[in-house]
């Protein structure tokens, strides 16, 4: 017993993740947390979907299911559970059956080395943006089994299309990370890495993120990014696998029920995948905005404080359209349930403040904004753009965002090198 | 562009051997999908995603109005005709009213064609902007839908407002009308016109310059005039090639003449030239509303027509521009209270004969961008 809980304690003291240290119960718990906050993630990301998206569209969104329909979600879910399975008599049952867990485990398994803080993550890999890259595209062969199990042709289509877009963006997308892998070797030890840790530690070590670095170079770099990551996780204005108006739902038209939530679940988090790897290799991670501007113990304060004001924010927004709820007795209960809304949010924001757990939780806090951001994002170009048709799809991926990775890759790679040496020459670092 | 009869038919009696050819794929679209506005079905002969061959079938909303008319007295039919081209029922009704008038011989009240030429106006307006908001929709942009309904419900109050029906209105009678306009009737036209005017700047905004949405319809679905007028194709679609014909000015019915509009046409006949001409043809619907408004006439909204109407024996022709094309109406009357017959031009059903021609070739993305820029509704396809 004695050995159990020392084993238990040993993690603590020690600065790594813990994959790293080879501590099977805190990776057990970092597993299950991360499990159940990415699961979160996806239920929230689909209310605040439809509500952002309704109010873009001059509409309210889902209001009846609980206060500003913030039960929605989970009674979506609760409808999807019940639903009949249908398997399609024509379909390849074994096929069919087991290609919506190929997408899911796809999706899941990247977050294994996505970095919410320098100890906060379940692994550091030495490999760990390749693993992450090569997990992630495994969800094509889901996707691709998912539309022929199907023995139907809109998912064929869909299917294929997808199979055939993802494939291409993915070499974009690839040399756009070889371009800030290259930018991780612009250090004193001057050895570069696929770490994801060590890719935000390279970007704290020179005191930029790399989406400034060797300006404009790491801004294009991480727009092709931005852009090959859309059209990665089949979303507007590269939905063209699940084009609506085209092909009823493409690849996963014949799945119903729960099968169909499983791709949805993939879909969600591996957008929060791609956006985490945007943020790691290009937004400096878990690191704080500002980090040379405003240096010095004071700001460190202010900034350490602001996960509990966002929250209170959040918590005083929730209050207020509480005293905007209707008056009228029939919305008692809703009005009630937004106040404890409100209240847990607060009571979050106040836990917060803790000094112990503001320490701690200050990396995961502005490591999830920024992945807020780019769902944001994601949202956005939902409401605003049309859709791509499926040979100018290719043409941007191959005619434009190839062109310009490789001409990147290039460059980044010459300015690397002159920096480098430069560096040698004045025995300076910070390039 | 090859010549639309020198196409051959797609052979629907033998699938079994166009299944077995392993290079084209046939494929199903409707009547039941998103994107065929309706129930129309296309079966497509696919190369991959090119469109290598494709047939309509329609027939799936088949009512029969035309034989109903056979069984109805002249004003019993009139709102049958409601039902046939639902989002733009108003044209529908005045095509009807007044080909009966023709062949009545009488002719509505000028106070009553001021009224017909707002309402027909405002319900041109409304069939674009539900033809942009789907067309939209069809593309990929979702967020035009929302923009166009917001706006086309105040076309539908005003309609409330005046007959008490939004969608199948049956407005107007033969000889004119059978309400007289609503106390603000002109207020509400008024502003609904200086409501819309900026609305209609928005919808542009989202789409005119949008790369993607240029992308999507610039040389897709190209048809030249020629071809449209060996095809019979009319409306916005014949006008984006390049033909300036408008039966609003070709043909003046109803007191069109007195009005000061322009005809917008284009010069690609493609799908974005169809987009712009629509655009602009609903601003052109404003200033003839705008006229028509500040110049209705006092006076009787209804012509003097008998309570039993008996057309002297003969047959009559007439059309107008409806939103989507010219409506004609022929009709045959043997001197009995019930026509003897009615053949309607539905200028929806002529269009879609141009679909095939336009979409040889291009992709499947590109079918759905022809169906919903042909603006067809089946309800006046099928009849």
């Amino acid at each position: 017993m004695h050995g159990v809980v020392q084993y238990i304690q040993s993690y603590l003291e020690s600065n790594q993740t813990p994959g790293a240290a080879g501590n099977f119960f805190w990776a057990t718990v970092y597993i299950l947390l991360v499990f159940v906050g990415l699961s979160v993630a996806v239920i929230a990301m689909n209310w605040l979907e439809r509500k952002i998206l309704a109010h873009m569209q001059v509409r309210l969104g889902p209001m009846r299911v609980g206060p500003h329909g913030l039960l929605q979600p989970i009674a979506d879910a609760l409808k999807l559970l019940l639903k009949e399975d249908i398997i399609p008599a024509e379909a390849d049952k074994i096929v069919f059956w087991v290609a919506p867990f190929i997408v899911v485990l796809a999706a899941f398994t990247v977050f294994v080395v996505v970095p919410f803080g320098p100890t906060h993550a379940i692994t550091d890999m030495n490999i760990g943006i390749l693993f992450m890259l090569g997990v992630s595209s495994l969800s094509v062969l889901g996707i691709v089994t998912a539309g022929w199990a199907s023995n139907s042709h809109y998912p064929l289509i869909g299917a294929l299309r997808s199979s055939a877009q993802m494939v291409s963006y993915e070499v974009a997308m690839g040399l756009a990370v070889v371009s800030v892998i290259l930018m991780t070797s612009l250090n004193e030890a001057s050895t570069g890495t696929l770490s994801m840790i060590g890719i935000v530690q390279a970007q704290q070590a020179q005191q930029q993120w790399f989406v400034f670095k060797f300006f404009p170079l790491g801004l294009i770099g991480f727009f092709i990014f931005a852009v090959a990551m859309v059209a990665e996780t089949n979303r507007a204005p590269f939905d063209l696998p699940e084009a609506e108006s085209e092909l009823t739902a493409g690849f996963h038209t014949e799945y119903s029920g729960f099968r169909w939530s499983l791709f949805f679940l993939a879909e969600y988090s591996a957008m929060i995948a791609v956006s985490s790897i945007a943020v790691t290799l290009w937004l400096g991670g878990w690191l704080r905005p500002f980090p040379n501007a405003l240096q010095g113990s004071t700001w460190e304060l202010v900034f350490s404080l602001i996960p509990g004001l966002a929250f209170l924010f959040l918590a005083a927004m929730t209050f207020y359209s509480t005293v905007r709820m209707p008056k009228h007795p029939l919305f008692r209960v809703q009005t009630i349930g937004l106040a404890g809304f409100g209240a847990l949010l607060g009571l979050i924001g106040l836990i917060l403040f803790i000094p112990g757990v503001r320490m701690r939780v200050q990396d995961i806090f502005w490591f999830s904004a920024k992945v807020a951001g780019f769902m944001y994002l994601y949202i956005w170009y939902r409401g605003t753009f049309p859709r791509y048709r499926f040979d100018q799809l290719m043409k941007v991926g191959w005619k434009v965002l190839l062109p310009t990775g490789l001409a990147l890759l290039i460059l980044t790679a010459v300015v690397a090198m002159r920096s480098e040496l430069l560096a040698d020459v004045r025995g300076v670092w910070h390039p | 562009m090859t010549d639309s009869r020198s196409l051959s038919p797609l052979d629907l009696e033998t699938p079994d051997q166009t299944f077995l050819d392993a290079n084209e794929l046939v494929i199903n679209m409707g009547p039941q999908h998103p994107a065929t506005h309706g129930v129309l079905r296309v079966i497509l002969r696919l190369d991959g995603e090119k469109v290598m061959g494709l047939e309509c079938v329609i027939g799936y909303l088949h009512r029969g109005v035309e034989k109903i008319a056979e069984n109805r007295t002249y004003t019993m039919f009139n709102p049958y005709v409601d039902r046939m081209d639902y989002v733009a029922a108003v044209s529908n009704a005045l095509g009807y009213c007044e080909a009966v008038e023709k062949l009545l011989s009488v002719e509505a009240p000028p106070r009553a064609q001021y009224i017909r030429v707002i309402l027909t106006e405002l319900n041109r307006m409304a069939s674009h902007q539900l033809w942009l908001g789907t067309h939209a929709l069809d593309i990929g942009a979702i967020t035009p839908l929302f923009y166009t309904f917001r706006d086309r419900e105040e076309i539908l109050k005003i309609f409330e407002k005046y007959c008490g029906a939004r969608l199948t209105t049956h407005a107007f009678r033969i000889g004119g009308l059978q309400y007289e306009a609503y106390e603000g009737f002109e207020k509400d036209v008024k502003n609904f016109v200086s409501f819309v005017k900026p609305k209609i700047d928005e919808y542009e905004e989202l789409l005119t310059t949008n790369r993607i949405w240029l992308e999507r319809t610039k040389g897709v679905g190209v048809i030249s005039g020629k071809d449209c007028i060996a095809l019979g194709v009319t409306g916005p679609v014949l006008r984006a090639s390049g033909v300036q014909w408008d039966l609003r000015k070709a043909q003046p019915y109803a007191n069109y003449k007195n009005f000061d509009f322009e005809i917008p046409t284009g010069q690609n006949g493609d799908t974005y030239d169809r987009y712009v001409v629509r655009m602009a043809e609903m601003r052109q619907s404003l200033r003839i509303i705008e006229q028509a408004v500040e110049g209705i006439p006092e006076g009787p909204i209804m012509a003097k027509v008998p309570k039993v109407m008996k057309p002297p024996v003969g047959e009559v022709y007439h059309s107008i521009e409806a939103p989507k094309g010219e409506l004609g109406y022929f009709i045959v009357s043997d001197g009995s209270t019930q026509p003897y017959r009615v053949r309607v031009r539905p200028p929806s059903f002529v269009n879609l004969q141009a679909l095939e021609l336009m979409c040889r070739g291009q992709l499947v993305a590109d079918v759905i961008a022809v169906i919903g820029t042909l603006d067809i509704v089946l309800g006046e396809v099928d009849r």
